[in-house]
């Protein structure tokens, strides 16, 4: 029952800083629940903090979410390119989901930035590699041929090579 | 046919040292944490409007005067960064400059989370749209980082500030120049 509620409490809009979990988590999360669920939650949350009389209650989203968190460019194209690129940034709070999926707090923030930075005019992949210059290659699901990935590139068509130079020989050998 | 008996040995040694490789990384800790890639780089250009009244807001020219500082990432509605408010104060008590930016939060919230847990911040910046955290590569809250004279991000400690941490962070303080 203390780990359902505990899983409850885990709310999807931020895993981890929620009032229930007493310490960080940060790739760990809880995939997208339903409508109901959410309030459901929200509702327990709200109950357990009442009952326990804590100061600060789980007030993150006592502040309205930032402005472009959900709501898209006015400009069809410009929101396109701005999708594309939610699509392929790892949401930091939760695990395996992108910023477009997510709806923790920090990922709306996220993609605040990245609309109204492609609003601005900048590249796409700008904005990626400034957000890569903060967190490192784990923010970006777009893969990369870089100083430690290439062998995941070069292996196969090594192996693929060598198949087909024995493959060659067994086959003039049978003849 | 030797030749091909030891080839044969040499792909079961690939297979088990691979298996093996296998075995040593899913017994590894995973590392849950997303770390900062900003270390050693400056401070990006900020300028924060003040989260209570009876604090100063918190730009980057604030952190560039000379001075070492902390700079805690916080929020009222986080429960560990209640939990690290006395090692905070043990810090602020040795001397550490301590300046706070909160995160998604209302003055009202904050002003109650500072009068429940204490206020060892000089200046606390407000950030409602996490602007400033995603800048410097911090991934949540609480989060403290070692700032230079220069305004040159020096360490970040991931987490609430345990016991442990409070002389770590003070000898990274101190290697900051304080």
């Amino acid at each position: 029952m203390i780990r359902f509620l505990h899983l409850l409490l885990r709310r999807p809009r931020e895993s981890g800083d929620s009032a229930s979990s007493g310490s960080r988590l940060k790739k760990g999360g809880v995939p997208a629940f339903s409508l109901r669920l959410c309030i459901a939650t929200a509702g327990m949350t709200m109950l357990v903090c009442v009952l326990g009389g804590s100061l600060p209650a789980a007030a993150q989203d006592s502040l309205p979410p930032a402005p472009y968190a959900y709501r898209q460019l006015d400009d069809p194209a410009l929101e396109a390119s701005a999708q594309a690129l939610m699509e392929t940034l790892r949401c930091l709070k939760c695990q395996s989901q992108s910023i477009a999926d997510s709806d923790a707090p920090m990922a709306g923030d996220m993609r605040h930035q990245v609309r109204t930075r492609i609003a601005a005019g900048e590249d796409p992949e700008q904005i990626r590699a400034w957000l890569v210059e903060r967190y490192g290659d784990y923010v970006s699901y777009k893969p990369t041929v870089s100083a430690t990935t290439w062998p995941l590139f070069a292996v196969p068509a090594v192996l693929l090579v060598l198949a087909l130079l024995i493959l060659r020989r067994r086959l003039r050998g049978a003849r | 046919m030797i030749r091909m008996r030891v080839f044969l040995w040499v792909l079961v040694g690939l297979a088990a040292g691979l298996f093996g490789l296998f075995a040593y990384q899913l017994r590894q800790p995973k590392d849950e944490f997303v770390e900062s890639a900003m270390i050693g780089k400056p401070m990006p250009a900020f300028d924060l409007a003040p989260a209570v009244a009876e604090r100063p807001g918190l730009s980057s020219r604030d952190l560039a005067d000379g001075r070492p500082r902390l700079l805690n990432v916080f929020a009222s509605w986080c429960v560990p960064c209640a939990a690290e408010a006395p090692n905070l104060a043990r810090l602020e008590a040795a001397g550490a400059n301590i300046v706070a930016v909160a995160i998604r939060d209302r003055p009202a919230d904050v002003a109650a989370f500072l009068a429940a847990y204490g206020n060892p911040f000089s200046r606390i910046g407000r950030d409602d749209i996490s602007e400033v955290q995603l800048s410097i590569g911090s991934s949540g809250v609480p989060e403290t980082f070692v700032i230079d004279g220069h305004g040159v991000i020096r360490y970040q400690h991931i987490g609430d500030i345990r016991d442990d941490d409070v002389a770590v962070l003070l000898e990274k303080l101190r290697e900051a120049g304080a």
